[in-house]
C-alpha cells in the first residue's frame, strides 16, 4: 500500500472516530480510563525526563558562557526559553509518541488479532468510535497539563543543577528565568502540543487497527507508529513554528 | 428462519463463496462444515455483516440485510450474538464487565438489573463466583462459557460460534457442545457454528452445511451423514480410520 492510500485511510478512519458517541456513560467511563492509562500513567517518565534535561541545559549552558562579558542571567533566561519553546512541547511529546503510542498501538492492534474489535463490530458498536474517541479528549486535554507541568519543571531542575554544582548563583538564574516573559510563548508550546497530542492518539490507532496477522505484525505496527509519530511531531513542528513565530 | 440465496463473495477478484444457498431454522443447531480455505470463516463472517457480499441475499426473519437503513442495522446487530474462537473477551474487563457489557451499551437497565441478568446467564453456563476475576484467570472451557453468556445476554435470537471447541479437550468440548444445544432450545435461537470438530458434528449437528471450495457440496442431518454416498463429504468426514468403523457399526445396527 503506498503511503497516499493510508493517509486515505487515516482520514476515512477520522470520519468514523469523530461521531456521537452511542452511550454517554460508556464514553464517559473510557474517557476516565484513558485519562488514567494515557495521561496520568505518563506523569512519572515525564517529571523525571524534564527535571534532568531542565538540569542539563543549565548546566551546558553554563558551561559554554565562560566569557565574563555575558551575564550569568542568561543561563536561567536560557533554560526558561529552551524548555517553553522546544524541550517541553516538542521533545516530551517525541516521549509521549514512544511511550503512549506504542501502547495505543499494541492495545489496538491485540484487540484486532484476538478479534476483540470484531466482537464490537458484531454487536453494532462503532469500535473506532468506541476506541478511539476516548484516547483522543484524554490526550487533547492532559497533554498540555503534562507539558506545562515538563516546563515548570525543567526550569526547577536547572535551577537545582546549576546551584548545587555552584555553576552560577540562584539570584542570577531566578532573574534571568524572569527576564522578558513572553506569555505568546506559552501559548505557542500549548497550541504545538494540542497538535501533537493529535497526533499521538491518532497515528498509533491507525496502525493498531488496521493490523493483520498475529502478535508478530502487532509488535512490527507498534514500531511502525512510534516512528511515523515522531516523524510527523518533527515535521509539524517545522510549518508550526514558521506559521506561529515565523 | 435465515435464509442464504445464491450468496456470492469474493477477495480482489478471487471468488471464496460461489453462489451458497441455505436456510437455517429456529431452536436448531446447524453446522457448517468444511476443509481450511473452503470459505466456512467468510460464510459466517458474510451472515455476520463483517464481510460485504458482491451477489446475492441473506434474509432475517423477512428482513434483507442489504435493505436495512443503519438504524435497522444495529437494531439487527443487536439480535446477534456471537461466540469467538478465541472468546473475544475483553482483557482488561472483569467477567462481570465483560458479560455487562452489551447491557451497558444498548439499555437504560439499572446496575441491579444488569448484575441480575448477568449472574442469571452465568449460573445458566455453570459458572459462578467469578465476577471479579480477570479472562485470563481463567481456563480456556471457563472463557468459552464466559463467551457464550456475554453472546445471550441480550436474549438473541440468532447465535453464532466460530469454531467454540477449539483448543478445548474432549470432555470440556462435549460440554461446550450440549450446553450450545441447550441454550439454543431454552432459547429458540437459530444457532450456526463453523466446526471441524467431526465429534460435535455427529453430536449436535442437526443441520450440516458442507463446503468444498466456495460451493454448499452437501447439506443434511448428523443421521444422514452415516448415510449419505456423497463422495465429497465421505472423504472429508471418514477421513479417520476410527470415523470409517464408526459409519460401519452405525450402517450394521441400522440395517
Amino acid at each position: 500500500m503506498n503511503y497516499l492510500e493510508h493517509i486515505g485511510k487515516y482520514f476515512i478512519m477520522l470520519k468514523q472516530v469523530f461521531k456521537k458517541p452511542q452511550k454517554w456513560s460508556v464514553f464517559k467511563e473510557m474517557l476516565f480510563r484513558e485519562v488514567e492509562d494515557l495521561g496520568l500513567k505518563s506523569l512519572g517518565i515525564i517529571t523525571f525526563i524534564s527535571f534532568f534535561v531542565g538540569g542539563v541545559v543549565a548546566i551546558q549552558t553554563a558551561l559554554n558562557v565562560d566569557s565574563p562579558f555575558i551575564p550569568k542571567y542568561l543561563i536561567g533566561f536560557a533554560t526558561k526559553r529552551s524548555m517553553i519553546l522546544e524541550f517541553a512541547p516538542t521533545f516530551m511529546s517525541i516521549i509521549l509518541a514512544g511511550k503512549v503510542g506504542s501502547y495505543i498501538s499494541s492495545s489496538i492492534g491485540t484487540m484486532r488479532v484476538t478479534e476483540q474489535i470484531d466482537a464490537l463490530d458484531v454487536m453494532g458498536i462503532n469500535s473506532l468510535n468506541y476506541l478511539v474517541l476516548p484516547k483522543i479528549i484524554a490526550a487533547l486535554f492532559f497533554y498540555p497539563l503534562l507539558i506545562l507541568l515538563a516546563m515548570f519543571l525543567g526550569i526547577v531542575g536547572g535551577y537545582f543543577a546549576g546551584v548545587l554544582t555552584g555553576l552560577f548563583f540562584s539570584e542570577d538564574y531566578i532573574y534571568g528565568i524572569q527576564l522578558d516573559f513572553n506569555t505568546y510563548f506559552v501559548k505557542y508550546a500549548v497550541i504545538k502540543t494540542l497538535v501533537f497530542a493529535f497526533v499521538i492518539a491518532t497515528i498509533p490507532s491507525y496502525h493498531g487497527y488496521y493490523v493483520k496477522g498475529g502478535s508478530l505484525e502487532v509488535g512490527r505496527a507498534s514500531t511502525q507508529a512510534v516512528v511515523w509519530t515522531s516523524v510527523v511531531i518533527i515535521l509539524l513542528n517545522y510549518f508550526l513554528t514558521q506559521m506561529l513565530l515565523g | 428462519m435465515i435464509e442464504v440465496k445464491n450468496l456470492y463473495k469474493e477477495f480482489d477478484g478471487t471468488p471464496v463463496l460461489k453462489g451458497i444457498s441455505t436456510t437455517f431454522e429456529k431452536g436448531k443447531t446447524s453446522m457448517i462444515i468444511g476443509q481450511s480455505g473452503s470459505g466456512k470463516t467468510v460464510f459466517l463472517k458474510c451472515l455476520l455483516g463483517l464481510h460485504k457480499h458482491e451477489k446475492g441475499s441473506i434474509i432475517f426473519d423477512g428482513r434483507d440485510y442489504e435493505d436495512l437503513k443503519d438504524k435497522e442495522h444495529r437494531q439487527l446487530r443487536q439480535e446477534m450474538g456471537m461466540v469467538f474462537q478465541g472468546g473475544a473477551l475483553y482483557d482488561s474487563l472483569t467477567i462481570e464487565e465483560n458479560v455487562m457489557f452489551p447491557l451497558k451499551m444498548f439499555t437504560n437497565n439499572s446496575f441491579g438489573e444488569m448484575l441480575e441478568r448477568v449472574n442469571t446467564v452465568l449460573k445458566r453456563v455453570n459458572l459462578e463466583n467469578v465476577n471479579n476475576k480477570f479472562p485470563a484467570e481463567l481456563s480456556g472451557g471457563m472463557q468459552k462459557r464466559v463467551a457464550i453468556a456475554r453472546a445471550i445476554v441480550m436474549n438473541p435470537k440468532y447465535l453464532f460460534c466460530d469454531e467454540p471447541n477449539s483448543g478445548l479437550d474432549p470432555n470440556t468440548a462435549t460440554v461446550i457442545d450440549n450446553l450450545i444445544q441447550e441454550i439454543t432450545k431454552e432459547y429458540q435461537m437459530i444457532t450456526i457454528i463453523n466446526s471441524h470438530d467431526m465429534n460435535s458434528v455427529m453430536e449436535i449437528g442437526e443441520k450440516i452445511v458442507f463446503l468444498k471450495n466456495g460451493v454448499k457440496a452437501w447439506e443434511g442431518t448428523n443421521k444422514e451423514i452415516f448415510k449419505t454416498e456423497n463422495e465429497a463429504i465421505v472423504d472429508f468426514v471418514y477421513s479417520s480410520n476410527l470415523f470409517k468403523k464408526v459409519r460401519e457399526v452405525y450402517l450394521n445396527e441400522t440395517k
